[in-house]
C-alpha cells in the first residue's frame, strides 16, 4: 500500500526492512546459541557413551519423527511461497499458504503429543516412569532426559510459530501488507524456517543413530 | 506469469528436501559402522543450507546480512572446538600416577 510510511528513524521502507532483516538474524544468533549449548551436552555425553546412545535411541518413533520433518518442510516451503505471494500483491493466496502452514505447525505438535503419550506407555520418561532393561539404563536416562529438553523446547518454539503465523493470515489477509511493505511476514518466515532447521539437526541426532544395528 | 504456482525454486528445493530425507532415513538402516553418524551430520548440515539458502533466501542477500546470520554458528563452532579438542584427545591422555 502507497500509504505506509516508513519509521521516523529510516529513509525509506527498504532500509527499515533491512535493518529489521539483520535484528532478525541477531535474534536468531541467539537461537543458535541456545540450542547449540543443548546440542554441545547431547555430543559430549555421546562420545562417552556411542554404545547406549544408539541403544536409547533406537526406542525413539522413526515413523513419527521422519513424518514430523516432511511436514516441517513443507510447512517452510508454504510459508517461503506466502511470502512471495505477498510481495506479488496476492494477498488471498498468501494468507490461504500462512494458514495451511499453520496447520502443518498444528499437525507436528499432535503427533508429537502421540509420541509422547507412547513414550510414557513405554516407560522413558525420565522423573516420571523410567524403566530400561540392560546395562544402558542409566545412560538412557540421560538421552531420554535430553530428548524431552531439546524436543520441548523445540516444540515450545513452534507453538509460538504457529500462533505468529495465524497472525500474518490475518493480517495478509486483511491487505495490511503488499510488494512495498512486507518486513513483517518475511521475518515471521525467517523465525519458522529456523524452528525447521533446528528440527533437521534434533531428527538426525534422536531418530538417526542406532537403526543399522 | 501465474502467480498461484510457487516460484521453481521454491519447488525444488521443497522437493530436494523431501529427497535428502529419504536418504537420510535410508542411509540410517544401511549398516556403515562409524559413518552412519557422518552421513546423518552431512545430509542434515545439506539440508539446513538448502533451507537457508532458499528458504530463507540468504542466496540473495548481500555480504552483511550473511555475515549476521552466519555469526552465532561462528561462535557455536568456537564452542564446539574447544570443548572436542578436549574431549575427543582425552584418550591420547590418559590419567597418570601422581608424580610425589
Amino acid at each position: 500500500m502507497s500509504d505506509v510510511q516508513p519509521a521516523e528513524q529510516f529513509s525509506d521502507l527498504a532500509q527499515q526492512h533491512d535493518a529489521a532483516e539483520l535484528g532478525m538474524w541477531v535474534f536468531l544468533g541467539s537461537e543458535v546459541l541456545l540450542f547449540g549449548a543443548l546440542l554441545l551436552g547431547y555430543w559430549v555425553y555421546r562420545f562417552g557413551h556411542p554404545d547406549g546412545f544408539a541403544e536409547a535411541a533406537h526406542h525413539t518413533s522413526i515413523v513419527i519423527g521422519t513424518i514430523n520433518t516432511a511436514i516441517l518442510l513443507t510447512s517452510s516451503f508454504l510459508v517461503a511461497w506466502a511470502v512471495s505471494l505477498v510481495k506479488a500483491n496476492a494477498a488471498r493466496s498468501a494468507a490461504m499458504c500462512f494458514w495451511l502452514a499453520s496447520a502443518c505447525g498444528i499437525a507436528f505438535l499432535v503427533l508429537k503429543g502421540f509420541e509422547y503419550s507412547g513414550e510414557y506407555r513405554e516407560h522413558l520418561v525420565p522423573g516420571l516412569n523410567f524403566r530400561f532393561d540392560g546395562p544402558d539404563h542409566d545412560v538412557a536416562r540421560l538421552f531420554f532426559s535430553y530428548y524431552f529438553v531439546a524436543t520441548g523446547l523445540h516444540g515450545l518454539h513452534i507453538v509460538i510459530g504457529v500462533a505468529l503465523l495465524c497472525v500474518m493470515a490475518i493480517r495478509t489477509r486483511s491487505g495490511r501488507y503488499s510488494s512495498a511493505y512486507h518486513a513483517p511476514p518475511m521475518l515471521a518466515g525467517l523465525y519458522w524456517h529456523f524452528v525447521d532447521l533446528i528440527w533437521i539437526f534434533l531428527f538426525a541426532l534422536i531418530y538417526l543413530p542406532g537403526r543399522a544395528a | 506469469m501465474n502467480l498461484h504456482w510457487p516460484p521453481r525454486r521454491l519447488l525444488l528445493a521443497w522437493v530436494g528436501l523431501l529427497m535428502l530425507l529419504g536418504l537420510t532415513v535410508t542411509l540410517a538402516y544401511q549398516p556403515l559402522g562409524a559413518s552412519n553418524n557422518i552421513a546423518a551430520l552431512l545430509i542434515a548440515t545439506l539440508k539446513a543450507a538448502l533451507v537457508a539458502a532458499v528458504f530463507m533466501e540468504l542466496s540473495e542477500r548481500r555480504a552483511l546480512t550473511i555475515a549476521f546470520a552466519s555469526a552465532g554458528f561462528f561462535w557455536l563452532a568456537i564452542m564446539l572446538w574447544l570443548v572436542f579438542s578436549d574431549y575427543l584427545t582425552r584418550p591420547n591422555f590418559p590419567p597418570s600416577a601422581p608424580q610425589l
